[in-house]
Order: C-alpha cells, then sequence, then structure tokens
C-alpha cells in the first residue's frame, strides 16, 4: 500500500470525480468563475486554494478540541482569512500582474463555501493526516475544473495557452489561422464560464449515471 | 444623478451574479422555489446595506494608505490595508450575528423569514465581494456606498428571484437526464448573463452603439486581446436568450 491506506486515497481521489466539490457538491463557485479566461490566472487560484485548503485543514484539525462550537464560524474565519493574507502578500510581492489581473477574487477565497464546508464537515471531527489529505483532495478537484474551464476558454477566446499562441498568429495569419479560423471573443466574458461548467457537468453526468439529479 | 447611475449600474451592468459570479453557491443552493429565493434575497439586500457603508468607514479612516491621518500627523504613514480582508470578515461576521440577534428580540415576524439565511450570508461571497469591490472601485463617499450595497443587493435579489421562477417552472419540461439539477441551472444562468450583458450600453448613451461597426473592426485587428469588450456582441445573443423562454414555455404547454 506505501504511504497511503486505501481509505486515504479515497480522500484525494473521490472529489476529484463523483464527489467534486464544484460540479457535485455545488461549493466554491464564486470564486472560480470570473478568473477562469486564462489558464495562467486559473493556474494561480487552484494552487492558492489548495495552499489554503491545506494548511487551513491542519490548523482546524489541530484546534477542533479546543473551538468552542459556538463561536466556530468566526475562528474558522479568522484562520482562512491569514491564510488568504499571506497568499495576496505573495502574489503582491512576485507576481503583481497577476496578483492586479485577479483582483478581489484572491480575497474572496476566504467566502469561498469549500473551504469552510470541508472545514464543517471534516476537520472539526478528522485527525490531522486525513483532514490534510482531505483538504488536498478537495483543493485538487476545485482545481481540475478550474484548470479545464481556464484551457478552454483561453484556447478558444484567444488562441493561446498560457500567453502562447498554439494556433498560429491571427495578425500574419499563419497557423489554423491560414485557413480562415477565427477566435471566439466572447469565450473570453463571463457567461461562458457558466455555460463550459454546465457542459462540463453535462459529460460527467452523461458518463457516471448514477450521478443524475431529480429535475 | 450619481446616485442613479451607480444604482443602474450595479443591478444591471455590474450584476452581482451575472457579471462577476458573486454569491454564486447560495444563489444556485437556494434558488429551488421562489418563496424561499424571495427570503434570502432580502437578507442579501439588509446585510449589504448594512455592512458596505461600514467597511467604508473602516476602509476610509483605518485602513488605507494614510487613513490615520486623523490619529496626528506622525501615523500618516501607515498603510494598513493588508488587513482589509481581516477586518471585512470580522464586521460581516459579527454584524450578521448582532442582526440576527436584534432582528429575533424585537421583529420575530422577519425573523421567521429571513432567520434561517442570516448565519449562511456571513460566509456568502456576495457580502464579503461587496465590500472589497466598494474598495477597489473606490466608492467617494459614505451616501454611495450605502447605494451601493443596497442596489448591488437588489441586483442578486433579482436574480435568485428570475432563476428560481424559470427553475420552478423548468420542473415540467423534458430535460436530458444528465442536465437535470445543476447542469441546467448553469446553462441557464449562462443565458441569463448574456441577456444581461445587453444593459452593458446603458449608461454610455448609446455612443458605442452608433460605432458597432468600427468596434467590429478593432475585435479583428486585435483578436488576441484578452479583454475584448463589445458590448455589441451581448445584443444578438439576448434574442436567444427570448427565444430559449419562449421555447421553455411552450413545452411547458405541451406537457401540461
Amino acid at each position: 500500500m506505501g504511504l497511503l491506506s486505501k481509505k486515504d486515497r479515497a480522500l484525494i481521489l473521490d472529489p476529484l470525480t463523483d464527489n467534486n466539490p464544484i460540479t457535485i457538491q455545488v461549493l466554491g463557485i464564486c470564486s472560480a468563475l470570473a478568473i477562469t479566461a486564462q489558464l495562467k490566472a486559473s493556474i494561480v487560484m487552484a494552487l492558492s486554494v489548495i495552499f489554503v485548503m491545506g494548511v487551513g485543514n491542519i490548523v482546524i484539525s489541530l484546534l477542533r478540541n479546543m473551538i468552542p462550537s459556538k463561536i466556530r464560524i468566526i475562528v474558522q474565519l479568522v484562520v482562512v482569512a491569514t491564510l488568504v493574507i499571506v497568499v495576496d502578500q505573495v502574489l503582491k510581492a512576485y507576481a503583481y500582474e497577476l496578483s492586479k489581473q485577479l483582483s478581489v477574487f484572491i480575497g474572496l477565497i476566504i467566502t469561498n463555501c469549500i473551504i469552510m464546508g470541508r472545514f464543517e464537515a471534516f476537520a472539526l471531527g478528522n485527525g490531522v493526516w486525513r483532514s490534510f489529505l482531505d483538504g488536498i483532495g478537495n483543493a485538487l478537484g476545485y482545481g481540475v475544473i478550474l484548470i479545464i474551464v481556464g484551457f478552454f476558454r483561453e484556447l478558444l477566446g484567444s488562441g493561446t495557452l498560457l500567453g502562447i499562441q498554439v494556433l498560429g498568429d491571427p495578425i500574419t495569419k499563419t497557423g489554423l489561422y491560414s485557413i480562415g479560423y477565427e477566435n471566439n471573443g466572447f469565450m473570453l466574458l463571463s457567461p461562458m464560464a457558466l455555460i463550459v461548467v454546465g457542459i462540463i457537468i453535462w459529460i460527467q453526468r452523461t458518463r457516471s449515471p448514477h450521478l443524475v439529479e431529480e429535475n | 444623478m450619481e446616485h442613479l447611475e451607480l444604482f443602474f449600474k450595479s443591478v444591471f451592468i455590474d450584476n452581482m451574479v451575472f457579471a462577476t459570479f458573486l454569491g454564486m453557491c447560495s444563489y444556485l443552493a437556494v434558488s429551488k422555489k421562489v418563496t424561499t429565493a424571495v427570503g434570502l434575497g432580502a437578507a442579501v439586500i439588509f446585510v449589504l446595506g448594512i455592512t458596505v457603508p461600514l467597511n467604508w468607514l473602516l476602509d476610509q479612516y483605518i485602513l488605507r494608505d494614510g487613513a490615520l491621518e486623523w490619529l496626528g500627523p506622525e501615523y500618516a504613514a501607515y498603510d494598513l490595508s493588508f488587513l482589509s480582508f481581516i477586518m471585512f470578515i470580522a464586521t460581516i461576521a459579527t454584524m450578521v450575528q448582532l442582526v440576527e440577534i436584534v432582528v429575533e428580540k424585537f421583529l420575530p415576524a422577519l425573523y421567521n423569514s429571513l432567520g434561517i439565511f442570516l448565519p449562511l450570508i456571513a460566509v456568502n461571497c456576495a457580502i464579503l465581494g461587496g465590500s472589497l469591490f466598494m474598495q477597489s472601485r473606490q466608492i467617494a463617499s459614505i451616501d454611495l456606498a450605502l447605494n451601493y450595497g443596497l442596489s448591488s443587493g437588489f441586483g442578486f435579489f433579482l436574480a435568485i428571484l428570475t432563476i428560481a421562477a424559470i427553475r420552478e417552472k423548468i420542473r415540467y419540461s423534458n430535460v436530458p437526464p444528465a442536465l437535470r439539477g445543476l447542469g441546467i441551472t448553469f446553462i441557464i444562468t449562462g443565458l441569463m448573463a448574456i441577456g444581461f450583458m445587453s444593459f452593458g450600453g446603458m449608461l454610455t448613451g448609446g455612443d458605442e452603439g452608433g460605432s458597432g461597426d468600427s468596434a467590429q473592426v478593432i475585435r479583428i485587428e486585435k483578436p488576441s486581446d484578452t479583454n475584448v469588450n463589445d458590448d455589441n456582441l451581448a445584443d444578438y445573443e439576448s434574442e436567444e436568450d427570448v427565444q430559449e423562454n419562449e421555447n421553455q414555455e411552450n413545452t411547458l404547454e405541451e406537457t401540461n
């Protein structure tokens, strides 16, 4: 079995597919969609959430026997807010352009429902190692969706990936553009993020019919 | 005039749900029935109307660069804006608790309709987002901040009310099984967002509408520009939205 037992592995892998935070649990959509117009921003957002969730779940799990249940929401908010400030300051120091582009959405990680949801549902009742794995797993599940959406929106919307022109140069008409291909600028606008996620949900539920909901 | 402009801008053009995706979680989770949606929407208006002006005061007199000058000239160099996340969320969480207690004590009828939503709201992205956007858009005065809070709350109310009404109706339509529930809600929200984009030209007084052709030329010249802001596109798409609604109604009648 190695490092991870079967149960632990399920903690990481389940959120990637059948228990995905975005497409199944419907958590954390708030800060996710607005920044997926570019792949780079999506990746940075995913990494930030992985960091905040991993560390936050460890902290909450360590404190779980000390937090009075009446004020637990405030305690959780303080922990998340502190971690998010760290992320925000690091981004401002080392990737200023990107942090301008993500603007308030880094701050909105605080109220990202995935984080509070996992604190409430898991970290408050489980040991440190398992909580850490659960945090990483859920953040990965979130990140995967972000990166898929970001990939398609940047590729179809501006013909680039991570800022590199992969489909040829639209101005000098090389590559795909030489046979009349056009970028779909509409993909960069916010409504398309919703529709792309809707399509992902559609595909996922067609592949695993047991996830289908009642109307 | 300034107030009216801000109102229309926050309700229609920068609608919290459709333009910036704030409050999506509760928007999706609590929009199954119109009555609960109205309750949550009203609670959001209420809480935003309280927290945005409060956080404006915090930002103005404590957090932003040089804000502490009123304490004395030697404090003018402090910039505490890195603390804004934690200060804003603390204000919001305490205000929500306070409001809950006060409403429960003095307005039991209101508490019965809003009560269960108030704790939910402390962690609603729309509330923190309202304060953060208030900060980053540099709202100039406290009455504008109050206006911004109330009108963006109203934008959320409008959004959740419409989606709840559509979801109540769509229950009678024959949606593909895999899209039922969440999937179709996402796609409808996307279509509604496209519809709302058509409000984009409202404040420019139609100037952009007149230069539709030139805007398209610009788009073709610089397709790699990531900030394509053509509102013209929205006009074509909103028709589709209307058609979609009509189709829904037709299928409804057929099933009846």
